[in-house]
């Protein structure tokens, strides 16, 4: 089958889905120009200025004008050029977007869908370069999306704009241009469903977005080491796709969930939460977490490395899964 | 010792800091919500009139002000009133307040306290109920201080206003009435310093602010049926007192985690993890969670009650784990 | 026209702006080379900078944005500590944790530099109201582009300054005359409906000065009376000091377009390429500085071929120090989080 990049996965699933659906506008600061990566490329010159809308530096406005929008009719995706920009944004969002379905008792629906960037990498620091996962997968109303492959990324994007709420839509800058099979023509992924990406017997090792990459890469050199880990990939956080991640740990009793937001508060801490309620009986080792350290992301491309965890850091964390002793 | 209630524990600690230290200065004015004792703020504010800045709406624009003045030697206390409106100024809390420090490499300190009103006050409905701290808690840079009685808020208050870093400071407006033994003398709570609300041996519960009060009266009513509930309260999640959870967990070998945020990703969710990686070998059966759903908060009382963490649902956890 | 001061000031702020420049110039060679993430240099705005932040005291805060190299340049702080902080080495000022983004240096003044568009005016309003309530005779500086005029922050921020007279002062540079909007493939300009930025402020009642920012006399006057007005307690004062964008800033990632600057161009015309000839001829803030300190026979211009020479060479030196500086231990990025 034939390659591409994730970058371009995302510009055809807004390519397609505008020619699919009149309503779709896409917005954001600099989109008609292709954004700061490239993924709003093309869409201006097919379809024009009315559908393809360049803002203001306003975050908090215009993630609240698409809202309005979208509860109007139209079907936004709005490009918030790195998540961190929708701190600014924060009270459209959580007490808007997320919000008005259930406070209008259903009358409203908020089909919305807000791309990202996010992620270490490059040195871009501490306003540039975090995973807020966990803050949106907090609030209730919101669904999150994190797309690993490009072939995810173009149909979960396809599958975000289709649903009729707001989907914070998740692209680790560090994976843009990463390759991987097409999305085979016609192929969906519905919302909600995580997928096994390596299947393996002795340890569950579930990554978020980029750190699916690194579960791999820790999951080859472990089978080199007689370990073969399974790993999983949610794609989607909220709503969390549950029961593979449990029926996968009541195969291997034991899990390793690795991201890179901070650990303190992050995804990762409900997903152990929920595993150690719903599989306590079949867990060999308590659920271990690896993320990035209790700190804001550094510059320095030397401590970028440091705050970022590695395929040694989830080795490590399934070597002291395995070795753990459960006393009956 | 004399009683005092919360909110009359909280205006003499506020009282007292800007007595003792003129660095201290004081931006709106709703500490203590709209509830009947917020006429305490108000004898405070004609008291210190030069010290008292009541800002514009504009909760972006003053809670900044607020981290700007802090950093030329001024310690503000900044009440941002219900926790809900803490996402208008969210960006100068999360990107600037909490990231200066490391950012400046430790050169520049935001010596400031925010404080918030959080959780369902009754009728808050979707935008005036929320429990922002486990968000605050997902935020490296800031402590965060979540007092459950007019002892705590009082001496951790002292505390939050004489660091150098910037405190959260969450209170719950159902805590105000609340009556407590106070000193009459001077006193601090050191940060990090869980405290045992009260002393069992079946189970643990963890909790803060509000829910501290109300884990206590399901406690009271187990007793009855004689099951022994131990209450850790953490006092501040950042820096958490760790240890002291741990310790209670491996005593009981038994845990319910009780908190107003919503579960996914919440404060409960925090403890959860912590306790399953770090106290399994002692845990008997799985943690459970009594936390607020994972749905906006209703209007409508019944459906209010349905949401949230409550003493039936407290008492019905901890059953559950016994068993 | 040359800021009222004496010859030794303006050969002082010469100086200050040849170093923002070779700096700059410096850095755009340097990222060819490697990957030191995404920075925006000051070239063109030099004769803003300088001479604005000049007028300021030991104990005034100015608080920048993403393009803050030359303000720091300006207040005297290191070349070397800067480098080495944009390479993330831990000889920089902040040991690698802030980089080009959030650059500090108390002692210079700079208290952190928000690159979120329009963090830091509340921040800067802030200051201004603690030196105000704590009765300290200080003055807080927001250096902004026209961008952070679009943030909500910007409005909340002056509305306080107002209405409590706080001793702060908005300076604009705004970069972005020649342009409304978003070319293709250029950094963006401002999108805003006020083709005045000054209507922005006028309805809050803050006094407003508009200014060539390429002239280092009307940004010193206008700074002088700004300053005067924020000490004597007359509150807040907005400047919008107007600079046509160097070529250079057009691309998202800056480019040495208009070649390295040959500053004898301000006195032989003869070396004036056709590519760029405006820029070189008319628009060059720093060679229309040098023409105005020769018309008034200040210096010679060998004498201004000797100061940069020293210049370039301290340049490449701090450049030479920020490579051969090491990492900060990376573990060092835990530390730091809490007070």
């Amino acid at each position: 089958m034939a390659e591409t990049r994730y970058i371009n996965g995302i510009q055809q699933a807004l390519l397609e889905e505008m020619a699919d659906d009149s309503t779709i506008r896409v917005m954001g600061e600099d989109v008609t120009f292709g954004g700061p990566f490239g993924a709003t490329k093309g869409l201006v010159e097919a379809y024009g200025e009315s559908r393809v809308i360049n803002t203001p530096i306003s975050e908090a406005t215009i993630v609240g004008m698409a809202v309005g929008a979208a509860i109007t009719g139209l079907r936004p995706v709005l490009e918030i050029m790195f998540v961190d920009f929708i701190t600014l944004g924060m009270d459209q969002l959580v007490n808007h977007a997320a919000k008005l379905h259930y406070m209008t008792g259903g009358q409203l629906e908020v089909p919305l869908t807000i791309r990202a960037t996010c992620g270490v990498g490059g040195g871009y620091g501490a306003h540039h370069s975090q995973s807020l996962e966990a803050w949106f997968s907090h609030v209730p109303g919101l669904k999150v999306v994190a797309p690993y492959t490009p072939a995810d990324a173009k149909a979960l994007l396809k599958s975000s704009i289709r649903d009729n709420n707001t989907v914070l839509f998740l692209e680790h800058r560090g994976l843009y241009w990463t390759r991987g099979e097409e999305l085979a023509e016609h192929e969906q992924v519905a919302l909600g469903e995580a997928v096994v990406r390596r299947a393996g017997k002795d340890i569950t090792i579930l990554g978020v977005s980029k750190m699916v990459g690194t579960a791999l890469k820790a999951a080859e050199q472990l089978a080199e080491h007689g370990i073969e880990a399974e790993v999983i990939d949610p794609r989607t956080l909220a709503p969390l796709d549950l029961d593979t991640i449990v029926s996968s740990v009541k195969r291997t009793g034991h899990l390793v969930i690795a991201h890179e937001a901070v650990e303190t508060g992050g995804i990762g801490a409900e997903i152990a939460a929920r595993v150690q309620e719903a599989a306590f009986n079949e867990l060999a080792a308590p659920v271990m977490r690896v993320g990035a350290p209790f700190s804001p992301v550094p510059t320095s491309i030397a401590l970028e490395k440091e705050f970022v965890p590695g395929p040694e850091q989830v080795i490590e964390a399934v070597r002291r899964s395995i070795a753990y002793n459960r006393v009956a | 010792m004399r009683t005092l209630t919360y909110g009359q524990a909280m205006v003499e600690g506020l009282r007292e800091l800007l007595e003792s230290d003129d660095r201290i200065h004081i931006m709106g004015q709703y500490f203590l919500g709209l509830t009947p004792q917020r006429a305490l703020v108000g004898e405070l504010a004609a008291e210190h009139p030069d010290r008292f800045y009541y800002p514009p709406i504009a909760e972006l624009g003053y809670l900044g002000t607020a981290i700007g003045a802090a950093m030329t030697g001024m310690r503000p206390i900044v009440d941002l009133a219900t926790a809900s409106f803490m996402f208008q100024a969210w960006a100068q809390i999360t990107e600037e307040m909490a990231n200066i420090h490391y950012m400046s490499d430790g050169q520049t300190k935001v010596p400031m306290v925010f404080h918030f009103n959080h959780g369902i006050r009754g009728g808050g409905a979707a935008q005036h109920s929320h429990s922002p701290q486990a968000m605050l808690w997902n935020t490296p840079g800031m402590e965060i201080m979540l007092p459950s009685t007019p002892y705590d808020v009082k001496g951790l208050l002292k505390t939050a206003a004489s660091t150098d870093n910037p405190t959260a400071w969450g209170d719950h407006v159902k805590l105000f009435m609340m009556e407590g033994e106070v000193p009459e003398e001077d006193y601090a709570i050191p940060f990090g310093v869980a405290d045992i609300k009260r002393e069992g041996s079946d189970v643990t519960i963890v909790a803060t602010s509000l829910m501290v009060q109300r884990s206590l009266a399901a406690a009271g009513k187990l007793a009855s049926e004689g099951i022994s509930v131990e209450i850790v309260d953490p006092r501040t999640i950042v820096p958490l007192d760790e240890a002291a959870i741990l310790e209670s967990v491996a005593k009981t070998g038994r845990l319910v985690v009780v908190d107003e945020c919503h579960r996914s990703c919440g404060v409960g969710a925090e403890f959860s993890a912590i306790v399953a990686e770090k106290a399994f070998g002692y845990l008997k059966s799985p943690i459970r969670r009594v936390v607020t759903e994972d749905v906006p908060i209703p209007f409508s009382p019944p459906m209010e009650e349905y949401v949230e963490p409550t003493e039936a649902k407290i008492i019905q956890a901890v059953k559950e784990v016994i068993d | 026209m040359l800021p009222k001061l004496s010859g030794e000031q303006v050969l002082e702020q010469l100086r200050l702006a040849i170093v923002i420049r070779r700096f700059e110039e410096e850095l755009i060679k340097l990222a060819g080379s490697r990957d030191i993430g995404h920075f925006h240099v000051y070239i063109g705005q030099e004769m803003t900078g300088v001479p604005a932040l000049y007028l300021l005291e030991r104990g005034d805060l100015s608080f920048t944005t993403h393009r803050n190299h030359g303000h720091l340049l300006a207040r005297g702080v290191p070349a070397s500590q800067m480098y080495a902080e944009i390479l993330g080495k831990e000889t920089g000022m902040m040991g690698g944790r802030g980089g080009t983004l959030h650059l500090c240096s108390m002692e210079h003044g700079f208290p952190t530099t928000s690159s979120a568009v329009g963090g830091a005016t509340p921040l800067a309003t802030g200051a201004a109201f603690g030196f105000q309530r704590l009765g300290q005779d200080r003055v807080s500086v927001c250096l902004f582009g026209d961008g952070a005029l679009e943030e909500g922050s910007w409005h909340e921020s002056i509305n306080i300054a107002a209405m409590e007279k706080l001793p702060v002062i908005y300076l604009c540079e705004n970069n972005s005359l020649e342009a409304l909007g978003q070319k293709a493939g250029e950094y963006p300009s401002s999108t805003l409906a006020a083709v005045d930025l000054i209507d922005l402020v006028t309805p809050f009642g803050v006094p407003t000065i508009q200014i060539d920012g390429c002239d280092a006399g009307a940004v010193h006057a206008a700074m002088g009376e700004a300053l005067h007005r924020a000490r004597s307690g007359g509150g807040a004062t907005f400047i919008e000091a107007r600079t046509v964008r160097w070529p250079g800033n057009r691309p998202i990632w800056p480019e040495l377009s208009t070649g390295e600057t040959n500053f004898a161009m301000a006195w032989d015309s003869s070396l004036v390429p056709t590519e760029y000839r405006e820029w070189h001829a008319e628009q060059d803030a720093v060679l229309r500085f040098i023409r105005e300190i020769l018309a008034e026979g200040l210096i010679e211009p060998e004498a201004i071929l000797a100061m940069d020479a020293e210049v370039s060479a301290e340049m490449k030196e701090a450049v030479e120090f920020a490579l051969a500086s090491n990492y900060p231990p990376a573990a060092a990025a835990m530390e730091k989080v809490l007070a």
